[in-house]
């Protein structure tokens, strides 16, 4: 698709929570097609930024946009953004216990991509297919949500669902955490076959550089009290990798 | 059954005090309350035995002096009216209601549901019966064959009268509490089974009595006998709200399953919202075999109902899988009883409860091992969900274990639902009343997935439903 609005814009984007600001004016742009990073320690406004993308109903939004292909998203319900096809992957993928995970597979589908693309034998060979490359069990379809689950277990099945929903905006917080180096490839596989040589476009939230050699973002962004410090290409990832943050942390502080 | 004319009814009874209401619509009806001579009136009407009317009046004594039960909900227990009762009703059309006073939240339901329009109104009784003749003949035709007594209770007394009376009270004596006192002295419909000697009735048998309006009578008795080695699967009620103006429904359910039989009786009840449900019900395994409870208990003001097994004969296993929900001015006071009397007897108790709009749900369980009772084995596991914060959800379980050999688990578990729980599945394109119901209906799978196919369907339509416009 040859168009120059991005997958994902967001525009001086200030929210916070209980009257606590967290985010201090974000701003970023994913183009259709690629991946970004978003770096940072714990407590930086990363996972904040997910949430809010998705609408998670505990955030405030005082100022700015986020946008979905030049559609206002702020506007909307989480399922409505989900519709409008957005994903996250969560960094604590919630238990759902009696819920069948296929069952909720297809009504996932159904809900976001219809009723149509969530039945017949086209689902049943894409479900296939998607949990052959993921090297998931038949046998997890059968169980339910998320309960007792391991994490690599959590996070694979977070990466199906992203290859069947296939979103537009894939939000991936912390998706590498929890995973041996296996399960990062793996992951990465997924993430690269559902973003590469289509309309869409990622997010990628991570505190380590690993998952960023499987994926190789085009982008990496540094997140610093709710304000992105720096951006660079994949090589600022390694970068951060021998130096860490303190560097911009200070870097940061002297141009505030 | 037949239809008594009011002039017949009358040879039959001599003149009641107060007349019968609408003779010439052949509307057999009796005033309101009860007494001595309401009880005689009802077992000569029906042309009863002896020994079922001296059963029925001492039953009826009983009650009169039996004090309310100081448990349950006491203040709701004390609001029934028995004198505002009508004990007994017969007629092809009297028990109709007028299809325009069914209120609009039931019958959108039934529609929701996808209920035909023939059995909606059989539900909501506006029509008696919903007969699909061809199912109902079918059915039972291949049980005819095999030997199985299926009748309603009041043609099996007539038809079976010995074996009725040898097993009639032998489960739940008319002592065992004020209510089963009450539906002894005046019950009505119900269901007689008897299964023969190693025969297994292959299909669970709900067809015929999701269609048949005798057996959702306000003081049914049912009597269910599986002979040695035998096996039933017998399922009561439906999803559907069963609409009745009558307020107080009070049934008593008897099994005896012989050594080796194997008894599943799975009841999904959803009474309207006026509507008392007190409830006993009971079987005694003998050696080997197996009785199963699996209930739900949906709708009604007040439902206090404890299926219970005593395990009388070595190696007998109980198992009571139960569901509760309570909306608004509901309180679901249900659990379990389960008494191991023999050796190497085995229980499980599963108890799943859902609380929503100030409604309140209580788990009240007893399991007993007696003293020469070795090595059984208990399992009981108590589960609430609580939906919001003015809900309310309590327990009160009680073992006692009067032999050191037994191994007894519990488990209990409050839980709420959580917005994180909720975010997570309307990120993924589920509105909150969905992800609301999916977590629901999750929680109460383990009931859902022992259940017909068509019955589980149902009820998670109808939790679907609850949870519509649930979102404060």
């Amino acid at each position: 698709m040859a168009t120059d609005i991005p997958v994902l814009e967001i525009s001086n984007l200030h929210a916070g929570i209980d009257d606590t600001p967290i985010l201090r004016g974000i701003e970023l742009e994913v183009p259709a097609g690629e991946i970004h990073a978003i770096m940072g320690r714990n407590g930086s406004g990363k996972t904040t930024t997910a949430n809010i993308i998705m609408g998670h109903p505990d955030f405030e939004v005082t100022d700015g946009g986020v946008e979905l292909n030049g559609e206002n998203l702020l506007e909307m319900e989480p399922w409505e953004r989900a519709r409008a096809g957005v994903f996250l992957s969560f960094q604590y993928p919630q238990a759902v216990p009696g819920l069948q995970v296929g069952n909720f597979l297809r009504k996932s589908v159904a809900a976001i991509r219809g009723e149509d693309e969530a039945k017949g034998a086209e689902f049943r060979k894409r479900l296939k297919d998607a949990m052959t490359e993921l090297d998931i069990d038949r046998s997890f379809l059968g169980r339910y949500v998320n309960d007792g689950f391991s994490g690599g277990e959590k996070k694979r099945f977070e990466i199906l669902q992203l290859m069947l929903l296939q979103p537009k905006l894939a939000i991936l917080d912390e998706t590498d955490s929890g995973l041996d180096i296996d399960g990062i490839r793996t992951v990465a596989k997924g993430i690269n076959a559902a973003i590469r040589g289509t309309d869409s476009g990622a997010l990628i939230i991570t505190h380590y550089s690993r998952i960023l050699e499987h994926v190789q973002p085009d982008k990496v962004h540094v997140l610093i009290k709710g304000r992105i410090v720096k951006s660079g290409g994949p090589e600022l990832a390694l970068e951060l990798e021998e130096r860490g943050y303190e560097w911009l942390e200070k870097e940061a502080e002297k141009s505030a | 059954m037949r239809n008594m004319a009011g002039k017949e009814a009358r040879e039959a009874v001599g003149e009641y005090k107060a007349g019968w209401h609408d003779p010439e619509n052949a509307t057999i009806r009796f005033d309101f309350g009860l007494s001595e001579q309401v009880v005689r009136d009802i077992s000569a009407l029906k042309n009863e035995p002896d020994w079922m009317t001296e059963i029925r009046v001492k039953a009826f004594h009983h009650f009169e002096n039996r004090p309310m039960p100081t448990w349950g909900n006491m203040s709701m227990l004390e609001e029934i009216d028995f004198d505002s009762i009508c004990y007994y009703l017969r007629s092809s059309d009297a028990t109709e209601n007028d299809w325009d006073d069914v209120p609009d939240n039931i019958r959108d339901t039934f529609d929701k549901l996808g209920i035909p329009e023939a059995e909606q109104k059989w539900l909501s009784g506006v029509t008696a019966q919903y007969e699909s003749e061809a199912v109902y003949h079918s059915i039972r035709e291949d049980l005819e064959q095999q030997g199985v007594i299926f009748l309603d209770m009041d043609s099996g007394l007539k038809e079976y009268p010995e074996l009725v009376k040898k097993w009639f009270c032998s489960v739940i004596p008319y002592q065992d509490n004020k209510f089963s006192a009450l539906n002894t002295a005046v019950w009505s419909g119900g269901s007689f089974i008897y299964v023969p000697k190693g025969v297994h009735v292959e299909m669970p048998v709900q067809a015929y009595f999701r269609i048949n309006a005798k057996n959702m009578g306000q003081f049914e008795r049912t009597l269910i006998i599986a002979d040695e080695g035998s096996s039933i699967h017998y399922v009561e009620g439906c999803t559907a709200p069963t609409y009745s103006t009558d307020s107080l429904h009070s049934a008593v359910v008897e099994l005896i399953a012989l050594p080796g039989a194997h008894i599943r009786y799975s009841t999904v009840q959803n009474w309207s919202a006026n509507v008392y449900n007190l409830v006993t019900k009971r079987g005694i395994a003998h050696e080997n075999a197996k009785i199963e409870w699996v209930d739900g208990n949906i709708g009604s003001k007040l439902t206090m109902k404890y299926p219970a097994v005593i395990l009388k004969g070595e190696g007998s296993h109980a198992e009571v899988i139960s569901v509760a929900y309570s909306g608004k001015g509901q309180h679901q006071d249900a659990g379990a009883k389960i008494h191991h009397l023999a050796s190497n007897t085995t229980s499980k108790i599963l108890s799943k409860s859902i609380s929503k709009d100030g409604g309140r749900g209580s788990y009240r369980g007893m399991v007993t091992v007696s003293p020469k009772a070795e090595n059984c084995k208990l399992n009981v596991v108590c589960d609430a969900l609580i939906l919001d914060d003015g809900s309310r959800s309590d327990t009160y379980p009680t073992m006692e274990v009067a032999n050191p050999s037994a191994r007894c688990e519990h488990e209990a578990s409050v839980s709420k639902v959580s917005d994180e729980q909720l975010f997570y599945l309307m990120s993924r394109g589920h509105s909150e009343e969905e992800a609301l119901a999916m977590i629901v209906n999750g929680f109460f799978e383990p009931f859902t997935r022992e259940l017909p196919m068509e019955y589980a369907v149902e009820l998670n339509k109808l939790m679907a439903l609850e949870m519509e416009g649930s979102i404060g």
